[in-house]
């Protein structure tokens, strides 16, 4: 109840300015104190309001389809298995039982190196192609045939290479964030201002304080962008690559409870690997505001 | 030998285009002393930015040569200090720390860091922005940054101070501002300046000489005007005074009259 007058306030304030207008612009009216005194909710209130209230309306649903039948278990049996799942997240009973926290650990971890392999890959092949026309126009077509190829479709090739799931579920990783990052940087390094270029030649600065000063802080904003956007498919991709691979991690302990029928544990983990994923997009805007000069 | 501090000698200036071969500058030839004040006055395009370039190394002349104290320009080089329109400073540089590049690229080999710091310090100074000097360039103003431009040109003591319109961009107090800071400078520290500039009151009141270029294709140097006024110079003195408004009428005529654009 409490939140409903405040509401109510946030509407009233326009009405009031609309009607007061005409008389401002009167002299007389000058002196008089106004008919009403502005109140105004907090900025925050109807901010925080309208994501709480789209959520609400999200669960409202659930619960409804849970009801009308099928076997979707409803929010509550879901959110108390949840409390369960949650209250014990670290514990090992054998190597296809073990707590949800060692499962999320493990999947980040396998992104983390894929990952990793790609921007160490990824980022000085942008820098190159980006600088120098010749060899962006030779990747260019490697690039445009392999960017839309689905992740997935390399894994048989990761198998095939490695003989083993877990390096193949890394080196899916690496390929689909590879080509992000080496595209964003390569646009990095082509939209330098010439200007800034400029100041570079006619100090003539030596080729590795012009990387360290003018290059390298000019494409990091892109850099940021190009690794948010591989760190985003990376996490696509694990929930995918370890259902097909097996072992520990949270796309096979998706796969693992739908064998065992459990449904509510696949919807905590479809939750859980969606607030994971929000929780690194943001690590990773925090990380782009950091860097952007504007 | 002063006479010839800053020489450009038949240079011209020719650009393959898809539509063939493009004139900018036709044999131009200019010296300039040692300490003088030498503008460069056009319509755009006309290619006074262009010859500025040249001068500064970043454009290689088809024909002709730069010499600076006896010396060819072949290319960009830190003896002359170059300040570019839009300030290009940095921006994940603080104002400190733009300059400080430049200090430390010329500098660097020679002194200690002390010094480079107090180099830069004192040019900050010189500006009147000794205060500001950990500010980033996005936290102060247009006319700041193009200081900080300036400061940071001065600051590794160039032969030649090449400023392409380093107003251009700043609403007419802040020109005004500077311009009057400008000159404080360049008699402070004796600089010989070559200036790119649209401006017939800014040409007027810092020039020692204004060089006024044709229209292009192939501009070339239409007259020379000296600007014998005395120094230091105050522009609301000098507005009301006869000289100088025959001087900026002769300006006028020249851009105006001789040098109109059918379709600017």
């Amino acid at each position: 109840m409490g939140a409903l007058p405040a509401t109510v306030h946030t509407l009233k304030p326009p009405r009031v300015e609309v009607s007061l207008a005409p008389a401002m612009n009167q002299p007389s009216a000058a002196p008089e104190k106004p008919l009403y005194v502005r109140t105004k909710a907090p900025d925050w209130l109807p901010r925080a309001l309208a994501p709480a209230l789209g959520l609400a309306l999200f669960v409202a649903l659930w619960a409804i389809l849970a009801k009308a039948g099928g076997r979707l278990p409803d929010p509550a049996s879901t959110w108390h298995s949840a409390l369960e799942v949650f209250g014990n997240p670290f514990y090992r009973k054998g190597p296809n039982d073990q707590g949800i926290g060692w499962n999320v650990l493990t999947s980040l971890g396998r992104v983390g190196i894929g990952f990793g392999l790609a921007a160490l890959v990824g980022i000085p092949l942008g820098f190159m192609i980006g600088r120098f026309r010749f060899l962006s126009d030779m990747a260019a077509p490697v690039i445009s045939i392999l960017k839309p190829v689905s992740p997935l479709a390399w894994l048989p090739i990761g198998l095939m290479v490695f003989k083993a799931a877990n390096p193949a579920a890394i080196y899916v990783i690496f390929v689909c964030s590879l080509w992000p990052m080496i595209v964003n940087t390569a646009v990095g390094v082509r939209q330098i201002p010439q200007d800034y270029l400029n100041v570079a030649r006619v100090l003539n600065l030596p080729e590795w304080t012009v990387f360290r000063k003018i290059l390298f802080p000019a494409v990091l904003p892109y850099m940021i962008t190009g690794v948010r956007l591989s760190i985003g498919v990376a996490w696509l991709v694990i929930v995918a690559a370890e259902m097909l691979t097996g072992g520990v991690g949270i796309g096979f302990w998706v796969w693992d409870e739908w064998n065992n029928l459990n449904v509510q544990h696949i919807i905590i983990a479809i939750f859980t690997v969606g607030i994971v994923g929000l929780l690194l997009e943001q690590a990773m805007i925090l990380l782009a505001r950091r860097f952007s000069y504007d | 030998m002063s006479e010839r501090y800053l020489q450009i000698d038949k240079v011209r200036m020719v650009f393959q285009t898809k539509k063939g071969p493009f004139c900018a500058l036709e044999e131009i030839s200019l010296d300039i002393r040692a300490g003088e004040f030498v503008s460069l006055i056009g319509h755009s395009g006309c290619g006074k930015s262009t010859l500025l370039n040249i001068v500064s190394g970043l454009v290689e002349p088809s024909e002709g040569h730069v010499f600076l104290a006896n010396r060819e320009v072949t290319g960009p080089g830190p003896d002359r200090g170059v300040v570019f329109q839009n300030h290009s400073l940095l921006p994940w540089l603080t104002c400190f720390e733009n300059i400080h590049l430049a200090v430390e690229r010329v500098f660097g080999a020679t002194e200690r860091n002390s010094a480079l710091k107090e180099r830069v310090q004192r040019a900050l100074e010189l500006v009147q922005l000794g205060h500001a000097e950990h500010k980033y360039p996005h936290e102060i103003s247009g006319g700041m940054k193009q200081r900080v431009g300036i400061a940071r040109a001065l600051s590794i003591e160039p032969k030649v101070l090449l400023l392409d319109e380093p107003f251009g961009a700043l609403d007419a107090l802040t020109r005004a501002r500077l311009q009057d800071e400008l000159m404080r400078i360049v008699a402070a520290t004796g600089s010989t300046v070559l200036m790119v500039t649209h401006d017939v009151d800014e040409a007027v009141l810092l020039s020692d000489r204004v060089v006024m270029m044709t229209n292009g294709p192939a501009a070339t140097i239409g007259g020379i005007l000296d600007i014998d006024l005395p120094r230091p110079r105050d522009r609301i003195v000098l507005g009301g005074q006869r000289q100088y408004m025959a001087l900026r009428a002769e300006l006028l005529e020249f851009l105006y009259r001789k040098q109109m654009r059918e379709a600017a």
